[in-house]
């Protein structure tokens, strides 16, 4: 076994592997950038080395930099984790060279399974079930018709040098299929210049099922049964789940044996994945990914088996631990993965601090897997993901219940998250049923992602209730600040010589927003009469660990209400709210007849200024076009106007909420 | 401590009745109070609104702290004078939290005639400027004002309590150190002018304040210029290129936040030597005062009965407790802090006034603040007792009164009549605060001594020329001096005039203390130097 590795990853996975490092007594290096000089991977490795920028492309992605840094640290081994540098063939071979062992396969096995069509004819060669199709050169028309009907319809008849959905035709009977041809050929030919085609069999509801193998240096490998990764949103998986729903033990164990064929057709080594598509009882192989997944812990929690300690063993020339005989599935596990990211809009990646960040206690039932903490930033460098939550328990009903229990009690402030949109997944009836298929989430959108509900009367009670006691408590400490600590000037019930006052909270939320006209009521409580019109009577305070602890016109609720500045997230009867108290008092509010002002959405690149200072755009124009979590986003001109100053260039970073340019309004 | 023994019967006849007649005068008070509130009535309001503009009450709200008490002066103030319609003379004025510490606010009222200075405009501003300077507590003036009531001008203009005193005032605390903040959210004009350009930091509303010495009709006249206010004098003006305004606010919400944010960095402590107790509310509850209370003032009653529903857990330490026992002194703690009490119970001897100046002097050498529960129809009079020599043993504890620099707090629970007014801390002798109970009466002396003081002399007049005065004449004769003295020994008659900081209800009187006594801990407590005592 090594005495030291290097772990060449970031966020959740490295601090994962050095958990197991630890574990078994082998010492942890981490790299870090500029940006995660405090982060959490860096705070639990032994050691940690700075390799570079915040970039990937100037870090993380650098080989020779975390040679280096192996090198200096004397680590013998480099654990790529996922993603960045875990299957480049360069790498793999770098560390050969530099006498470091990369754990991970062979640098000729990522290669080979690098290039997809190389990697279907190797799996051809080795007998892997491969989708059904024509791939021929000889064009005849009743060929064609003759190799669909075999294949069996409905068929795909594709471009063969095409992409992008040009000359692709469903062809769903024999009849139809010359017609769908002769147009096929035809769009093919003026798309590409090249009128060639392929048919291929069209699979209606396919499921994503991938089978986890291992393979040692002796020529050892075994499969540790498949994960079930159907429920994906446009090719990124939102759940996955171990074993499949539905699954055989004779289609397991053919899936097993052909992931295992396709393994060692390459002369595979270590932890690998055979990602095949299914439909039916049919199953085929679509590529294999040479690394440790994002979904391995539900393969770690049905099998009671360490991955991580598998791929250390199996890199420092240890044969497999167990045998295939002895791999048995226990349970079933679900992973969901916490993205910051906006269902609302579209999925999009969401930046900013982590002001609190908090899920259930980990049990044998729920495991998390995190590279955060409370505090944390979530960054325009890397995957926007916080963290994965894993739950398992004896069967699939109970393991879903501990899965929806655990997101009801994870609570995410100061950064947009996926959590809400996983959990209506997760309570979904036809996943609950089991087997779904990748249209799933197209399929239920509008289950899975409602119209946010308005926000009711009891979440704007707790919320101005969490208002006046943070007003308290303030002017407690004000109290203590004062020379004057038991001064009644410190009190808050908005005392008035003969007469009363009010309050009024204006809560937004959006576009929407909310007036509360507050009362003091004798003996700390509150009047309040709501946006509708109705009395309530409020009374509360927050408990230790911020439940608020409420009595809402005679009902007491203990709610969750965290508060960081002006900004309310009230968690409430399966409700989640964030309201901005307004306050108009704040000077730094721009007034609404100043010039207009332009601010960065999120946190990202400036691509593109479009527009010079002194030069009058019209409404709707684009100004300056952003990218962040490579997505490019347009800042447009809300009226027409002339740009008065442009505060950055092409290639600058910009913060959410940077003023990018202004521009002056006619009646300016 | 000792503890008070309450000996009252709640379900006397007497106690009901004298609760329900306070309660009536209670709910006269909060009605007329209510009626200022509104101040210049339904469409003054809404024409500022309309503007934009916050009204006065709001933005008084929208400067202090969230929830925080707000100590308001003189609500009354003008109430019955000038028509009847000058709503607390066009003037808000209060101590209220800022940022964590305490603060006077001056709020012109707009929908008030304009915001203009009526006689009593300008009383009710320079007392809220000399309570500040007593108690060293920033100003913040939120102007908006036409400056002075022309038709009034020889009443506002001239005289050393006039306009001018306003900046005489403001020069001068600023040179104390006490903060002088100007937030100007509508007109400034002429004199008005010089409250920002005079303040240690100001803030204008864009579009809505001005500030000029003349206004364009003005300027038009004297020199031919045609400008729009807002050119003038407007924000932009003062805030880019004259410089008589330090900051530039988008509207009224903003401006107030400004001002938060300037008593924010004003870096000031409370210094002070008291000890401070942890505050516990009376044993008794203090809603009893009510049918304590005489419904005449006439009736004597024991004044402990109040103290202990004032004062913290009843606890009272009574000073020559089996001296002098017209009046009662002694210590006790008002929200923690430490005070010396002197309450009237009964007409004062000489006894009482030697021991109310030795209780001073007591007070002074400690540093502990008093307060006065005045009940008192004036010093005993007769043969015998100016031989035994009142006036000189009055003089003593009005010496002392006079000169103790602890700071005093009047509360007017009864009658303040004659020299008994002076001993007890009237207006006279400078209380940080002086209010009056709804139920109390103020004048030189009582109506029936003075109708019956010069229906003696009247009498006597006639009957020296041989005449004679029937007794229905006489009641006739009287009833006129009687009414008046009602009239104007009324608290709402004392309290238009600023004669006190105003009537609060009774039920008030401990918090109003507690929040006078921490405000006056912002200024250090000067040691005392006495005048010659007459022995």
């Amino acid at each position: 076994m090594f005495d030291k590795i290097l772990i060449a990853n970031r966020g959740e996975i490295a601090c994962r592997v050095i958990e197991t490092a630890r574990r078994m007594g082998v010492a942890t290096v981490a790299v870090y950038s500029d940006a995660d000089r405090d982060a959490l991977h860096v705070a639990c490795a032994d050691e940690a080395c700075h390799i570079g920028p915040a970039p990937a492309t100037e870090s993380y992605l650098l080989g020779a930099k975390i040679i280096e840094a192996a090198r200096r640290t004397g680590a013998q081994a480099v654990h790529p984790g996922y993603g960045f540098l875990s299957e480049n063939a360069e790498f793999a071979d770098a560390c050969a060279d530099a006498g470091l062992t990369f754990i991970g396969p062979p640098a000729d096995a990522i290669r080979a399974m690098g290039s997809k069509s190389e990697a279907k004819a190797l799996m051809e060669r080795a007998s892997v079930p491969l989708v059904p199709g024509y791939h021929g050169a000889d064009q005849d028309p009743a060929l064609l018709a003759s190799e669909a009907e075999k294949i069996g319809y409905p068929v795909l008849i594709k471009a063969s040098a095409g992409g992008g959905g040009k000359g692709m035709r469903i062809v769903r009977s024999a009849t139809e299929f010359p017609a769908s041809l002769d147009s096929a050929k035809r769009e093919a030919a003026s798309s590409f210049g090249d009128e060639r085609v392929l048919v291929e069999k069209y699979l209606t509801a396919p499921r994503h099922i991938e089978v986890q193998v291992f393979a040692d240096s002796l020529g050892n490998a075994v499969y540790l049964f498949e994960r079930d990764c159907s429920v994906q949103r446009r090719h990124q998986k939102v759940i996955e789940e171990a074993p499949a729903p539905g699954m055989t033990e004779a289609r397991r164990a053919e899936m097993g044996e052909a992931a295992v064929a396709a393994a060692q057709a390459i002369g595979y080594q270590g932890a690998g994945t055979v990602e095949f598509i299914a439909e039916g009882e049919d199953f085929y192989f679509m590529e294999m990914n040479t690394r440790l997944q994002v979904e391995h812990p539900v393969t770690e929690m049905i099998t009671g088996q360490d991955l991580v300690e598998w791929q250390l063993r199996v890199a420092s020339g240890e044969a497999l631990p167990l045998s295939q005989s002895e791999l048995t599935i226990s349970g079933h596990a679900f992973e969901v993965r916490l993205y910051a990211e906006d269902p609302q809009r579209d999925f999009l990646p969401a930046t900013g601090r982590l002001l609190h960040f908090e899920t259930p206690p980990q049990t044998r039932h729920l495991r998390l897997d995190s590279g955060v903490r409370t505090g944390d930033s979530v960054t325009v460098f890397y995957d926007p993901m916080i963290a994965k939550l894993i739950v398992w328990d004896r069967d699939r009903a109970s393991a879903l219940a501990r899965l929806r229990a655990a997101l009801a009690g994870t609570y995410i402030v100061g950064v947009t998250t996926n959590t809400a949109f996983l959990a209506a997944v997760a309570a979904h009836p036809a996943f609950a049923e089991g087997g779904v298929d990748t249209g799933f989430i197209e399929r239920y959108a509008e289950d899975l992602l409602p119209a946010p509900e308005a926000v009711d009367d009891d979440c704007l009670a707790l919320a101005a209730l969490a208002e006046m006691s943070a007003v308290r408590r303030e002017a407690a400490q004000d109290a203590l600040r004062s020379g004057d600590g038991g001064s009644p000037w410190f009190r808050t019930d908005g005392w008035r010589l003969n007469g009363e006052t009010r309050r009024h909270l204006l809560f937004q939320e959006g576009e929407q927003e909310f007036v509360l006209d507050i009362g003091y009521a004798p003996g700390g409580g509150l009047e309040a009469v709501m946006p509708g019109g109705a009395v309530m009577s409020l009374r509360g305070d927050w408990q230790e660990n911020r439940h608020l602890r409420a009595n809402l016109d005679g009902r007491v609720v203990s709610a969750r209400v965290l508060r960081h500045a002006q900004d309310f997230t009230v968690l409430h009867a399966g409700r989640n709210h964030l309201l901005h108290l307004l306050d108009p008092r704040n000077p730094d509010l721009a007034g609404e007849d100043e010039g207009g002002q332009l601010t960065a959405p999120m946190s990202g690149k400036i691509v593109a200024v479009r527009v010079e200072p002194g030069e009058a755009v019209a409404q709707g124009q684009v100004l300056v076009v952003l990218e962040a979590m490579k997505m490019e986003h347009s800042i447009t001109a809300a009226q027409d106007a002339v740009v008065s100053r442009v505060f950055f260039a092409a290639g600058d970073l910009v913060e959410e909420g940077a003023e990018l340019l202004s521009l002056e309004t006619a009646d300016d | 401590m000792t503890v008070l023994k309450s000996s009252i019967s709640t379900r006397a006849p007497e106690f009901r009745e004298n609760r329900a007649a306070m309660q009536s005068l209670v709910e006269t008070l909060r009605g007329q109070v209510d009626e200022v509130r509104q101040g210049g009535g339904e469409r003054p309001r809404k024409r500022h609104l309309d503007r934009g503009k916050l009204l006065p009450r709001e933005r008084v709200r929208t400067l202090l702290d969230p929830g925080a008490p707000f100590l308001e002066l003189s609500q009354l103030a003008a109430f019955g004078m000038y028509g009847g319609d000058i709503a607390s003379a066009g003037l808000i004025t209060g101590i209220g939290r800022i940022s964590g510490r305490e603060c006077m606010i001056v709020a012109n009222d707009a929908t008030v005639k304009g915001g203009t200075y009526y006689p009593m405009t300008v009383k009710k501003h320079l007392r809220a400027q000399e309570i500040a300077e007593q108690n060293h507590l920033p100003c913040i003036y939120l102007v908006d004002s036409g400056g002075a009531n022309l038709p009034n001008q020889d009443e506002v203009f001239p005289d050393r309590d006039h306009f001018g005193r306003i900046f005489y005032n403001q020069a001068n605390m600023s040179s104390k150190g006490i903060a002088q903040i100007a937030v100007v959210m509508g007109s400034c004009t002429a004199g008005g002018a010089y409250v920002p350009a005079m303040a240690d930091e100001s803030i204008i509303v864009r579009n809505q304040g001005t500030i000029f010495l003349a206004g364009p009709p003005l300027v038009k006249a004297a020199v031919g210029e045609i400008v729009t206010a807002e050119d003038l004098g407007g924000a932009d003006v003062h805030s880019r290129t004259s410089g008589v305004t330090d900051h530039m606010a988008q509207n009224d919400a903003q401006a107030l936040g400004m001002a938060r944010r300037i008593v924010g960095n004003l870096n000031r402590v409370k210094r002070h030597d008291l000890v401070v107790e942890e505050p516990r509310e009376p044993l008794y509850d203090p809603a009893e005062i009510y049918g304590i209370v005489p419904q005449d003032l006439r009736k004597p009653y024991d004044v402990r009965e109040v103290i202990a529903r004032l004062v913290d857990s009843s606890a009272f330490d009574e000073f020559k407790a089996l001296y002098g026992t017209s009046l009662i002194c002694g210590f006790a703690r008002i929200h923690g802090y430490p005070v010396g009490i002197i309450a009237n119970n009964g007409i004062l001897f000489s006894e009482s006034a030697l021991k109310g100046a030795h209780f001073v002097e007591l007070c002074c050498q400690r540093g502990i603040p008093l307060v006065f529960l005045q009940n008192i129809n004036g010093f005993m009079v007769g043969q015998k007792y100016e031989a035994g020599g009142i006036a000189k043993d009055g003089a003593k504890m009005v010496t002392a009164v006079a000169c103790a620099k602890v700071p005093k707090f009047t509360a007017v629970i009864g009658g303040s009549f004659g020299a008994g007014n002076y001993g007890m801390c009237g207006r006279a002798y400078s209380p940080r605060l002086l209010w009056m109970w709804p139920n109390a009466r103020i004048s030189v002396m009582g109506g029936e001594q003075a109708a019956g003081v010069l229906a003696t002399v009247r009498r006597d007049n006639i009957e020296a020329r041989g005449e004679s005065w029937s007794v229905e004449d006489e009641a006739a004769f009287k009833q006129p001096i009687l009414d008046q003295f009602e009239h104007q020994a009324h608290p709402t008659y004392a309290s238009a005039r600023l004669w006190d900081d105003g009537i609060i209800d009774p039920l008030d009187t401990r918090m109003a203390l507690g929040l006078g006594i921490s405000a006056a801990l912002n200024a250090p407590i000067e040691p005392t130097s006495f005048g010659v005592f007459r022995m």
